[in-house]
Formats: structure tokens, sequence, C-alpha cells
């Protein structure tokens, strides 16, 4: 189908464009690949689509201090070749690479999959589990928000209209770090029924802090609080994993869809965390 | 209306598009490039994927179903009209898909052989796997895509053989040429209702 009529404005500057999202039903566009399928079957339509593409300050990965940033409109494919995500936010590269398929890659953009917040995206719960903060400008200035704070429910986040997210700001995680994005899903370029992202930081042996965060548990990413805290401190051994991890859906409030029932998707969230963990650790999950 | 700028296949358009539309139609119906195709309403099935300069100017696959003309502004694609070498030479993943018999309806051809093209130009030499992977965005209902992974693995190896690259050649002047809306078929011979014309 073709959208519905729209104006178009591509903006140069982060100013221009916010002022340019003054419409109450303007959107903004960044890869498209979420808005653009919208369009087409005309479950949205703005009456302005403001296109960051011409904000080349939005794009790109640089390194500031202790801390990793990466522009709103980098696309995933960036995000993929990027040296410094790499090393320092290889969960990040990792989850990326399971997103959609190679085209999608070439257009979506970081920005827009945790702007859009759809609760099977992968990218949120990796944002929530390295504890990025968001950056945002609108009409009065900019202002930072932790992830935890932001997706706040089935597609809705907290970007106020005429607001634009500008970059993602990530605590670099390197030394004694390790990380691992889980994902179940039953056909190609299909999307998580349940997703596990986790890091664990190894400290003589032991686990010294673990981060868990799940997708599709809900409307929103939701931290494993009660694993997370059942690692902490513990050995790094495949039993006390698989105890912890036994946790994974508690405080969750999984849906059930065509997909999977609620029930099936609680213990993907268990199976899931368990072969995270382990895989972050370096070993095999026992199949 | 907004003017854009577009180079594809080598040529370069210019044209005034109401912002609503897709790549893909204005390639098919105000540019003649009816051999990029559309075969879903979703952006799953890839049928419609050519290749787009990134803003570095690296030549990428997109489905052209899910990019607005307007996004193209200032780009340069190409399609699977534009793939054949001067002469309208078989590109090598053209070739290798005829020879592996890699189709039988051949509607998710052209989006097969350019994400083919894609996936050759990062990696030449991909295992069955990789092949697989880098080919997930495109669907076929028809051939259960073995022959598929078998054309890709001889056009890499081909290509390799060569000492090519799998990518599309820069445009030369027989190419641009080849290029134009007619690029696709014989020159000679072939009766003018045959040659899909650009829309004015
Ligand atoms: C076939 C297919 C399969 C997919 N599979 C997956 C998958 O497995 N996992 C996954 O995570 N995703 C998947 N996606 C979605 C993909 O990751 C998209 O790239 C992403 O969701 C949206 O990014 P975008 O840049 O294209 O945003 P757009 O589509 O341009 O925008 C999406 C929304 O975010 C808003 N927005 C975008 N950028 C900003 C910004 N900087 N500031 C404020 N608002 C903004 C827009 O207004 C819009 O509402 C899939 C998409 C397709 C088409
Ligand atoms: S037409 Fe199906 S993905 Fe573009
Ligand atoms: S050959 Fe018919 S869809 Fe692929």
């Amino acid at each position: 189908m073709i959208p519905a009529p729209f104006d178009y404005a591509r903006p140069s500057t982060v100013e221009e464009a916010v002022a340019a999202l003054a419409d109450e039903d303007a959107k903004v566009l960044a890869g498209g690949q979420s808005l653009i399928p919208l369009l087409r079957l005309r479950l949205a339509a703005p009456t302005v689509l403001v296109d960051l593409a011409g904000l080349d300050a939005l794009r790109g990965v640089h390194s500031d201090g202790d801390d990793l940033v990466i522009g709103a409109m980098t696309t995933h494919a960036s995000v993929l070749a990027d040296p410094l995500v790499n090393r320092y936010a290889p969960l990040l590269a990792q989850a990326t690479g399971t997103v959609a398929d190679r085209q999608v890659r070439h257009r979506g953009t970081l920005g827009g999959s945790l702007a859009h917040a759809d609760p099977a995206g992968d990218l949120p719960a990796v944002a929530v589990a390295l504890d990025a903060t968001l950056e945002i400008a609108g009409a009065g200035g900019r202002r930072g928000v932790p992830a935890a704070d932001f997706f706040v429910d089935y597609l809705t986040t907290a970007l106020e209209p005429g607001e634009v997210l500008t970059s993602i700001r990530l605590p670099k995680r390197g030394e004694g770090w390790s990380t691992r994005y889980e994902k179940f899903n039953r056909t190609a370029q299909g999307w998580a029924i349940v997703g596990v992202a986790a890091a664990v930081r190894r400290e003589n042996g032991g686990i010294a802090e673990a981060r868990v965060a799940l997708t599709n548990m809900g409307t929103r990413p939701v931290r494993a609080a009660a694993v997370e805290s059942a690692l902490t401190g513990a050995s790094a051994d495949a039993e006390t994993v698989r105890a912890a991890a036994g946790h994974a859906a508690e405080g969750a409030e999984p849906t059930g869809d065509l997909s999977a029932s609620a029930e099936y998707r609680s213990h993907l969230a268990r199976v899931l965390t368990e072969r995270a963990i382990l895989a972050a650790l370096g070993q095999a999950h026992a199949a | 209306m907004t003017r854009i700028s577009v180079t594809v296949d080598g040529v370069r358009y210019d044209d005034d598009v109401e912002p609503r539309t897709l790549l893909v139609h204005h390639l098919r119906e105000q540019l003649g490039k009816v051999g990029t195709v559309v075969g879903c309403d979703t952006s799953n099935c890839g049928a419609c994927t050519v290749l787009m300069s990134d803003p570095d100017g690296r030549l990428v696959g997109v489905k052209s179903c899910s990019v607005l003309a307007v996004q193209a502004d200032g780009r340069e694609i190409t399609t699977i009209e534009g793939l054949a070498g001067p002469g309208n030479t078989l590109h090598p993943v053209q070739r290798a898909f005829h020879e592996r018999h890699a189709l039988q309806c051949g509607f998710c051809t052209p989006g097969m052989i350019m994400a083919a093209v894609d996936l050759l130009s990062e990696n030449p030499d991909p295992t069955d796997d990789e092949i697989r992977e880098g080919l997930e965005g495109n669907l076929c209902r028809c051939t259960g895509y073995q022959n598929i992974v078998r054309a890709v693995r001889d056009a890499a190896a081909a290509a390799r053989e060569a000492g090519t690259s799998a990518e599309p050649e820069p445009p030369t002047v027989e190419a641009v040429d080849a290029a134009t809306p007619d690029g696709g078929l014989p020159s000679e011979g072939t009766p003018d209702e045959a040659v899909p014309q650009p829309v004015p």
C-alpha cells in the first residue's frame, strides 16, 4: 500500500529538527525500518515527517572518558562494524547482529530502535543491561534519561512530543566484563519471542557484579533483579548459575500471543538466562 | 512535491516526487526500472532489494519498498538492470543463478541476486551458513533455497578466480548505455513494444 500524504522536512541541525517537530502530528524519521512499514499499512498518518538523515552530528561512535557515545542515527550495520563498540560494548554488537536482516540493518538505526520501544525489539534490553543514558534534545533544552526510566510501556518512551533522541551514552565495560545476548526465535529475520541480555564482571574466580535484562517479558524491558542478586558474590559454577537463572521470570509480566503463552515465555526466560550467563562466563551450557 | 536527484544504474535522474512515494515505485513507475519488483506489504520478502550508497558512499543492499524516494536524494543506486557488464555480459552472480538453476518462478530473483551481490561485497568467501544468514532478508517460495546457496557459492568462487570483486563495476561508457531503461533487453531486432519505456 502507499502511505497517506505527508509533508517532508530535512533539517540540518538538531535545533531545526526540534523546530520542525512543533506540529503535534509531526514525526521523526530515522532509518524508516519500523515507521515506513507502519505508514504503508496506514497504521500511522503523521502530518510531517522530519528526516534526521541530514544531521551528520547524530551519526557515529566516539569515546568520551569512561563512556562510549553513539549517535542516535548510527545504523545497525555501523554499530556492528565499529571497533569501539566491539571493544567496550560487545553485547550491543552481538545483539545488533541478531536484529532483522542485512538490508534492514543497513537502514535501521540504534536511536530508532530505542525510540520505537517495541517490546520484542532486541536493543532496549541491551540498553537497560548496559546502564545506558539516553540523551534527548527538545524545545526546553537537553536532558539525559537512564534507560531504566526511558521505556514506559508498549511503543511508549519518556520522549515528549517534539523531542529528539540525539545519542546513547554507555559506560565502557572492558576489563573483567563478559557479556552475552541469547535470543529465541523460530524463523529467519524473526523477532525475539524472548531475549536475555547478560553482563557479568568476574573477580578472583567469582562473580563480582551481574546485570541481566529481558526482551519481550512484558511491555517494556525488565531487569531480572533476583537473578542479579543471586549471582553477585557467588562462585561462577554451573550449579550456581542454574539456581540463579531459576529466578529469571520473577517480577516479569509476560503476555501470551500467537508465538508463545505467558508460561512458555517464563520458561524461556529461565533457560535463556542460564545459557546467556554460562556463555558470558565462557562455559558451554549443558544441552 | 519535492525535487530529488538520484543516480540509477549510472544515469542521473532529476524528478519531482510526492514525499510519500516509495523508492521502489519511483524506480518502476517514474524511471521504468521494472526489473525491481514488489513482493509484500510488510518489508519482509526482500524482492525489492537494490544497492544504494550510504552516507560514506558505500553501495549496500536496502529494501526499496522501505525507503522513501526523498530519502534517496543525492544517492547512487544499482538495480538488477544495472548489474550486467559492457555488452550485457552477465554479472558472476547472474551467471551462477542461471547455471545452478537457482530460480523457478523467478519473482524473488532480482532481490535475491542483489542481496547476494551485497553479501559478497562484504564477505567474498562465505560459508554455506554465512550465505543462508546473509540472505535471511529474502524469501523464496519455490526453490527451497538449496540451489540459491550453491549459486552464491559458485559466484563467489568465480569472482575470486577471476580476481574481480563481485561488486558491480563502476559505470563505463558502454555500461551507461546498457543501463538505460531498455538496457536489460537485447537491442537488435527487439520489437519496440517489448521495450519498457519510462513513464513520462
Ligand atoms: C523485516 C524486519 C525485521 C525486523 N526485525 C527486528 C528484530 O529482530 N529485532 C529488532 O530489534 N528490530 C527488528 N526490526 C526493527 C528494526 O530494528 C528497526 O530498524 C528499528 O526498530 C527502527 O529503527 P529506524 O531507524 O528504522 O527508525 P524509524 O522507523 O525511522 O522510527 C521508528 C520510530 O522511532 C521514532 N524515532 C526514530 N528515531 C528517533 C530519534 N532519534 N528521536 C526521536 N524519535 C525517533 C520515529 O518517530 C518512529 O516512531 C525489524 C524490522 C523489519 C522491517
Ligand atoms: S517488497 Fe517485500 S520487502 Fe520490499
Ligand atoms: S523462484 Fe519463485 S519465489 Fe523464488
